[in-house]
């Protein structure tokens, strides 16, 4: 009986083995190894025509990524560690991201290029804070060197400048976010698409986007006007950049152009209302 | 615990000792109970620990007793002296005065909060009230600045008043940046440091901003 229980396993491993050489690309599991999913299967299913995407996306490895990156957070949200993995950021990694932001390099995604593994919440945070408090003081010093030299002007420092910047930017840097996450979430689900971003990248983006209008309020002291115009629109261009680099290809399957002159509008209305606070 | 039934002690072996556990440290509190001492020396014991730490801001050592025994005693003194002084600012409307007595304490408590959630996310190690403690007092300089503004304003406010006011209120800035970066820094990871001292500097920032634009009626 025994003999006939090691012919039955011989058997079983025989077909095994039969299965296996007429099929060698097939994945095999051994106990020892973790699982690997063979390269050349996954790029027989891309059509060729993607290739630009891969560079854009990275979806060659975006599946060890994503993978990698569900595993993180796995603290349930009611504790502190799960805010934690939201800052899980170095001095050097935040520069980085700061730098790509403000010289984008086309052809280069954003996300995929600095944030695909880790988005962040440090950076959109103090980039906002610094903004808002950038906009009300340069605002105030402008308006000063304005009426510097009239008699009848007293300085006033007008406080209330804060809280409108503040309630302004830090709306335009959630709720912005919170819609265009909620819109391509929508057609993604009429549309198949590769590239779906959460919302912590979109978040990301946007705050890491609004750096460059630091420098731009810094520089908006300066009291001539054809100045103040031609830093509006660089600083508009560079961050305009780094958006639509980064949600173009997220709707570019869908035909709609919309979306994109929907980011340029956001922009412009975000540098008219930098314009008034200041 | 059927095992040890049948254990038997012998009588030759003594068995006894203290029950209570033994605490690490005794502070001299428990050798005699505070609640019969005059209320002048409780009193004196909280304002010693208070003036301590202000001593150990104006002259910033890397010394634990800031951090160990902290208190808000002395940060809750200086933001409500400072924003009574920021009271009282020029206001042609409503709109265009300086910061209100609510604006300035939100300021600085709420500031010193976040500041204290992002470095702990970040991953340091100093508690809670330990950071808004060392926040807080290191607010110091800057209500000295503050006080020496308002009698230099006293005198007039014309330009010399100003650039008197921008090199003192300057000074007390970097003072207190760095007093507090001195306590905070060595508690959080290395490779952050410079993503939670940024903050702080903002934070004494937009408080020396609003010292140096208050103008008086």
């Amino acid at each position: 009986m025994i003999t006939c229980l090691v012919m039955y396993l011989f058997a079983e491993f025989d077909d095994a083995a039969n299965l296996l050489a007429a099929n060698p690309d097939a994945t095999t599991i051994s106990i020892d190894e973790p699982v690997e999913i063979p390269k050349n299967q996954h790029s027989r299913l891309q059509e060729p025509g993607r290739e630009e995407d891969d560079e854009l996306l990275g979806t060659d490895d975006s599946d060890k990524t994503e993978l990698l990156a569900g595993q993180k957070k796995s603290a349930p949200f009611w504790t502190f560690d799960y805010y934690q993995t939201f800052f899980d950021v170095d001095t050097y990694q935040v520069l980085d991201r700061i730098k790509g932001s403000v010289f984008p390099v086309p052809g280069k995604n954003f996300v995929r290029l600095y944030i695909r593994s880790n988005p962040d919440l440090y950076g959109p945070f103090w980039i906002c804070a610094t903004l808002v408090f950038t906009i009300a003081v340069s605002g105030n010093l402008s308006n000063f060197f304005i009426h510097l030299g009239k008699p009848t002007y007293h300085y006033v420092p007008e406080f209330r400048k804060v809280s409108i910047a503040a309630t302004t930017i830090y709306a335009y840097a959630w709720l912005v976010p919170l819609a265009l996450w909620g819109f391509l979430m929508w057609r993604n689900s009429k549309v198949m698409n590769i590239v779906s971003y959460s919302f912590l990248e979109i978040v990301c983006v946007y705050g890491y986007s609004l750096f460059i209008y630091i420098p731009t309020a810094v520089l908006w002291i300066i009291p001539q006007n054809v100045v103040r115009w031609v830093l509006v629109v660089f600083s508009l261009c560079l961050s305009g950049s780094v958006l639509v680099m980064t949600f173009w290809p997220a709707v570019r399957d869908d035909n709609r152009r919309v979306a994109v002159a929907t980011v340029a509008a956001i922009l412009l209305l975000h540098a008219l209302l930098a314009v008034g606070c200041l | 615990f059927p095992g040890l039934a049948d254990v038997s002690i012998s009588q030759d072996i003594p068995v006894e000792g203290e029950i209570t556990v033994p605490v690490g440290s005794r502070s001299p509190d428990e050798d005699y109970s505070t609640l019969d001492e005059p209320v002048k020396d409780t009193i004196m014991r909280d304002l010693k620990a208070v003036g301590k730490k202000f001593v150990h801001v104006m002259y910033p050592r890397k010394s634990s007793a800031l951090l160990r025994d902290w208190d808000l005693w002395g940060p809750l003194v200086l933001c409500v002296s400072l924003a009574l002084m920021l009271q009282g600012g020029s206001a042609d409307s409503k709109d265009d005065g300086g910061p209100q007595f609510a604006e300035v304490f939100v300021i600085i408590w709420f500031g010193a909060v976040v500041i204290t959630l992002n470095s702990k996310l970040l991953g340091g190690t100093i508690s809670f009230f330990q950071s808004l403690c060392v926040l807080g007092y290191c607010v110091m300089p800057l209500t000295v600045a503050m006080l020496v503004c308002r009698l230099v304003l006293l005198a007039g406010a014309g330009t010399v008043s100003f650039i008197i006011r921008l090199i003192v209120v300057g000074a007390m800035f970097a003072w207190s940046t760095l007093a507090s970066t001195a306590f905070l820094a060595d508690s959080q990871p290395p490779n952050r440091k410079a993503l939670v001292v940024y903050p702080i500097f903002l934070f004494y920032f937009v408080i020396s901003w609003m010292i140096l634009t208050f103008t008086p009626q």
